[in-house]
Formats: structure tokens, C-alpha cells, sequence
């Protein structure tokens, strides 16, 4: 039996998790919704809560990494086969989930599908040093992992059970994006991407904006560049330990 | 007169080095172990800083043993050596101290989303134990 999440993390996002939370259940047929509350001290775990979302709490704010990362956890431990990331925020349409379960299903061994900005869809504007870096990002991404990859920063993706497990078990900390498609890459796992647009948040700022962009080119840089070299605990059996 | 004062300066100030030296790795003997019997600090991270009071100290001490070492690495003045020595485990000390602090940064995310978990499976269970009014 295929069991669905929408994993949403949150830190206060009081001014928009309400309507995250309602667009799933109204659009994603199926998806349970979690609510990971990254430490919020403006009631965003009772909001969501109050919406109809399930709410799992850390005591306090572990950074965006952590909070998906505990949205795995709680995905692999209660043997959901598919779990879809969406911000709270607002940014990411829910409209959009079942178009990247269609794709997710379509492929076997399709193990996560990203919902990318830049194939098609409407342009997606931002100020020209982020979407530098978007761009170098997609690039080195593209290059490493010898396929097209046209948006390595988009946090919008849905992954299916390896990949769950994977995550569960392994998900880089901070700004965990571009990781992710290594850590993917690293153990054999194929991914997908599909057109999205997103939409302007309407709460709070980008992980990426709340950086400073230089320092968050040069550690996601060394990050890839560290994790290529990274011997990786295998998943199967057969692969080397 | 001139010459005299160079001479005199560049002869007295290696032994002022020397024991500047001693005073400064017997002081951080003394507040480490002090740290220690206080239990501020554990023993497993009181050993790098006694080790290292403890070369300083024999290094500022023994003289001829520096003289060998600084000349066989072809350090011209003898303190420069110990320097070198005490900057090298300053490196040392602060790599540690990167590692254990990555280390409990990690074990310290992992804690928070057990518990988050767990809080969630007790709220779960206590709600469905709960008697139905």
C-alpha cells in the first residue's frame, strides 16, 4: 500500500502555514500533512494543528536541514512510501504535487522529482546575484551528476521510499538542497525534473536571502566538493561499505 | 657603550623569554588542573593543554634540548622554536576543539528530533488511551 506526506517545515510562518496547510489537504489528494515546527515562537505549531495538519515539535530551532531531516525520519518510521517537501512559506503551489507524483509513479526507480523553475513555466524573477548562483549551482550540478539539472536550489521535490530512507539516515544540515542531489547522485538513485512556478512567499525570507549569498556560494561549494570525496555508507547490500 | 647595551639586551632577553615561558605553561597547568577538580573541565579534554604546558616547560627548561632542536630545524634564536612549538599546539588545541564541537552539534540535532518523535508518539498514544467521555 503507497502512503503519502507533505512534509512542511516551518519557523514562524504564523502569516502563512494556515493556507499551506489547507492548499495540501485541498489539492494533494491523499498526502497526510506534517508539520515540522523548527522552534517557532509565534504559534505556528498551533495553527498548523488547528488547520488539520500533524504537528511534530522540536524543542528548539535546528535549522532547516535538521527540521526536514526529522520530516524523514517521521516518514520512514511510519512507512510512508512517498513524502513531498513543501515550504511553509507559501512559495511552493500544492496544485503542483500530484503532476510530480505522476511523474514520480510513471518511472520506476525515479527515486525524487524536484519541482524546477526553469524549465518553462513562468519566469521566475529574482535579484541577478541569486540567480547567479542558481545558475552556477544547476551547472556544477549538471556536471557532476552527468544529466540535466535546471534548478539545484529548488526545495520543492518529492521522493520516493530509498530515497526517504536515505534522507532519513543522511541530510546535510544547513542550506540542503544542492546537497540532497549529491547525497542522491552518491548512491545510484535517479531524479527527476518538472516544471513549476512558484509563487512570491508570503512569509517570512529565503533561507538563501537570510545568508549572507557569498557565504552561502562558498559553504554550499565546499560542501559539494568535500561530499564528492565523501565515502558514503552504502544503502544495499551489494554496494561497498 | 652602544654595543655593549646590544649585547647585553640580546643576552638577557632569551633568558627572559625563557622564563616568561615557564611562568605561562605553569600557569596553565595550574588553571587547567584547577578547572579540572572543579569538574568545569573533563579530564579527556584537560590532556591536550597538560601536554602541552608540560613540552613547553621542558623545552623552556632544558636548554640544551632546544638548542639542538631550533639549530637541526635551522631556527636561528632558540625562542623563536618554542614559539613555533607553542603555536603548533595552539593549531592543535582549536582543531579538537572544532571536532568535538561538530561532533555534539550533530548528537545535539539528533536529540531534538528524537524527542520531537517521541513527543509526538506519546501525545498520539495518550489520546487514543484516553477515555472517551
Amino acid at each position: 500500500m503507497s502512503r503519502h506526506l507533505a512534509i512542511v517545515p516551518a519557523f514562524n510562518e504564523a502569516g502563512s502555514i494556515v493556507r499551506t496547510v489547507g492548499e495540501i489537504r485541498e489539492h494533494a489528494d491523499g498526502f497526510d500533512v506534517l508539520v515540522v515546527d523548527d522552534g517557532s515562537t509565534d504559534g505556528t505549531g498551533a495553527l498548523a494543528a488547528a488547520a488539520g495538519a500533524r504537528v511534530v515539535t522540536l524543542p528548539f530551532n535546528v535549522g532547516i536541514g535538521g527540521a526536514m531531516q526529522c520530516g524523514y525520519l517521521y516518514a520512514r518510521n511510519n512507512g510512508y512510501t512517498v513524502a513531498v517537501q513543501v515550504d511553509g512559506d507559501g512559495q511552493h503551489d500544492p496544485r503542483d504535487i500530484p503532476r510530480l507524483l505522476a511523474v514520480l509513479d510513471a518511472e520506476p526507480g525515479v527515486e525524487m522529482v524536484t519541482g524546477s523553475r526553469f524549465l518553462g513555466g513562468d519566469g521566475y524573477r529574482s535579484s541577478p546575484m541569486r540567480l547567479v548562483g542558481i545558475r552556477v549551482f544547476a551547472a556544477l550540478m549538471s556536471l557532476i551528476t552527468r544529466q540535466r539539472v535546471t534548478d539545484a536550489t529548488s526545495g520543492f521535490r518529492m521522493s520516493a521510499r530509498r530515497a526517504i530512507e536515505l534522507f532519513a539516515r543522511d541530510y546535510p544540515p544547513d542550506y540542503p538542497e544542492v546537497e540532497a542531489i549529491l547525497l542522491l547522485h552518491a548512491h545510484r538513485l535517479r531524479m527527476r525534473e518538472v516544471a513549476v512556478s512558484m509563487r512570491p512567499r508570503t512569509s517570512g525570507r529565503s533561507t538563501i536571502v537570510r545568508a549572507i549569498p557569498a557565504y552561502y556560494m562558498v559553504k554550499v561549494l565546499l560542501a559539494v566538493l568535500v561530499g564528492l570525496l565523501r565515502a558514503r555508507p552504502g544503502l544495499d547490500r551489494d554496494e561497498p561499505q | 657603550m652602544m654595543l655593549a647595551a646590544a649585547a647585553r639586551t640580546a643576552s638577557v632577553s632569551p633568558t627572559l623569554t625563557r622564563v616568561a615561558v615557564i611562568a605561562i605553561a605553569v600557569l596553565i597547568a595550574v588553571i587547567v588542573v584547577e578547572l579540572v577538580r572543579r569538574r568545569r573541565m573533563m579530564e579527556r579534554y584537560a590532556l591536550l593543554w597538560l601536554a602541552a604546558a608540560a613540552t613547553l616547560l621542558v623545552l623552556a627548561i632544558w636548554k640544551g634540548l632546544l638548542t639542538t632542536l631550533s639549530s637541526d630545524v635551522g631556527i636561528k634564536a632558540p625562542a623563536n622554536a618554542l614559539f613555533a612549538v607553542g603555536f603548533g599546539f595552539v593549531v592543535v588545541l582549536l582543531l579538537s576543539v572544532s571536532l568535538v564541537i561538530s561532533r555534539l552539534s550533530d548528537q545535539n540535532k539528533q536529540l531534538a528530533q528524537r524527542v520531537a518523535l517521541l513527543d509526538d508518539r506519546l501525545a498520539a498514544l495518550e489520546q487514543r488511551d484516553a477515555p472517551t467521555p
